[in-house]
């Protein structure tokens, strides 16, 4: 008989006899129904997988989105005065109308309406989930990377003008290069939160490492080693990924010393 | 070769230029001075539309820049201009920061850009430097390269503005060497500086600038030696 054939046997002669269990028994009880049964370990990584899916996608989406809105905002604010460009108004407004509204509403109920009101005919949970995470994400990296474009010595730009570049390329290979050095810390910050608020994605009913907990729950009546478990998934993959965003900035600063 | 007519600039309620009309010949090495505020760095921005004229039109080669439907990249790749902080891109290598603009404007190829840009910076001794970030040098020695990068776009007119101000007292030399060795191969340029030796020298024509007007202009013997107005008086005897 093996470690866990033994553990279920003695808890199963306890509660049978009405003894009270010992509190090793009932935890490697309850360890081994919620992580080891059915092999339902297996599960919480495939949600984690999931979970890292959406973060991922959203991040991508988020920082395209988050750029682009960036440069029309101060494109717009840098023009000069009498001489504003009417479609870059026009555009302007939209971008601030998004950055309001996303800002301004519920991550959750943005989940929502997105799946049940918009894509109401699709039962893709994953691809909604990344496109909602995203443009959430798009309004709050558009804000961090205006105040990153707007902390650039604005020498920059008139070296960059005063070669002939148009504004454009002098914003892609000059301005936004310097930018997201200046603002890699909070882009990590808001990495890890992404990473974190992607739990939300329950729901819809996309199955991440927040609905497997959930599931196993269903299954099984314990509620303190799912959610103590994937609570310390969730930990330990942002102190990696603190880590990781500390190395990667002393190696942008070490360029600047050389 | 640029035609300044009537230009006006105001910030806000404050005027800056009042009325500047002024014309640049070809080959010839103006120098602007006068005392801080006096509008001398903000009529040099103007030449290539860094700033905006409230008023005034300035004409480069027989185009008028000030105009709207100018292609004003276009004009400002014929105008070199150098800052008083150099203004260096420290995300790129020296190489990157001078090929940038001819490559990205279409001028040359890459590999013709490394050439040229390696050939530029023998000129001015920092040949060795091609592979270095901004960081690693000295004042000088960015300035230099800020010079060269814009004479790699093979402009028509060089501007200064107050390109040694912001250097060590030991480094003004090698700048000043290089822009002289600049006028003497007949480049157009416009400098605003304080180096009084550098305008009797190399200069074929001082304006002094006070108050957003050019107070007093001449060949710079006469200049330094005969100043006619009292403000010029005043001002040369504080600083030389």
């Amino acid at each position: 008989m093996g470690f866990w054939e033994s553990i279920m046997a003695q808890y199963a002669d306890l509660s049978a006899a009405k003894q009270a269990i010992p509190f090793h028994i009932d935890m490697l009880h309850d360890f081994y129904q919620s992580f080891v049964e059915g092999n339902r370990w297996l599960l919480y990584l495939k949600g984690l997988g999931t979970t890292f899916q959406v973060t991922i996608l959203a991040l991508i989406i988020g920082v395209v989105l988050g750029v682009l809105v960036a440069v029309v905002r101060t494109m717009h604010d840098q023009q000069r005065v009498g001489k504003r460009n009417p479609l870059l108004g026009a555009v302007n407004a939209i971008c601030k109308i998004y950055t309001t509204v996303i800002r301004g509403t519920p991550m959750m109920v943005q989940l929502l309406i997105m799946y049940f009101v918009i894509f109401a005919g699709t039962r893709n949970q994953l691809g909604v989930a990344m496109l909602a995470f995203g443009i959430n994400s798009g309004a709050y990296v558009s804000e961090i990377i205006r105040g990153g474009i707007m902390s650039v010595d604005p020498g920059q730009m008139e070296a960059g003008r005063s070669l002939g570049l148009g504004y454009v390329p002098v914003m892609r290979f000059v301005v936004i290069p310097q930018a997201v050095k200046a603002i890699l810390p909070s882009l990590g910050n808001e990495l890890i939160t992404l990473f974190k608020e992607t739990s939300i994605v329950t729901v819809i009913g996309l199955v991440d490492l927040t609905k497997v907990a959930m599931q196993i729950q269903g299954r099984t009546y314990q509620a303190f080693m799912p959610f103590i478990g994937i609570a310390l998934v969730y930990l330990v993959v942002v102190m990696i990924l603190t880590w990781l965003l500390g190395i990667l900035e002393r190696r942008l600063r070490q360029s600047d010393r050389r | 070769m640029i035609d300044v007519k009537h230009l006006s600039k105001s910030f806000g309620d404050h005027l800056v230029l009042d009325d500047i009309s002024e014309h640049i010949y070809p080959g010839e090495k103006v120098v602007v001075i006068g005392p801080s505020g006096s509008g001398k760095s903000t009529f040099l921005r103007c030449l290539n539309l860094l700033e905006t004229p409230s008023s005034g039109t300035i004409t480069f080669d027989g185009t008028d820049i000030t105009d709207p439907k100018t292609d004003i990249n276009a004009m400002r790749r014929q105008m070199g201009m150098v800052f008083q902080h150099f203004n260096l891109f420290p995300n790129m290598t020296i190489r990157k920061n001078i090929t940038l603009a001819p490559v990205q404007t279409g001028l040359m190829k890459q590999a013709e850009a490394d050439e040229a840009a390696v050939a530029l910076l023998r000129r001015v001794g920092l040949e060795e430097k091609v592979d270095a970030y901004p960081a690693q040098l000295s004042g000088g020695q960015k300035q230099r390269i800020a010079i060269v990068r814009a004479l790699a776009m093979k402009p028509k007119v060089m501007l200064f503005d107050e390109p040694t101000s912001a250097l060590d007292p030991e480094m003004v030399g090698e700048v000043l060497d290089v822009m002289k060795q600049l006028a003497d191969e007949g480049m157009t340029m416009v400098v605003v500086t304080h180096e009084m030796g550098f305008a009797r020298e190399v200069g074929s024509r001082v304006l002094f600038m006070d108050g957003g007007h050019i107070m007093e202009q001449n060949k710079p013997y006469e200049f330094f030696a005969h100043p006619q107005c009292e403000r010029l008086k005043s001002f040369l005897d504080k600083v030389l």
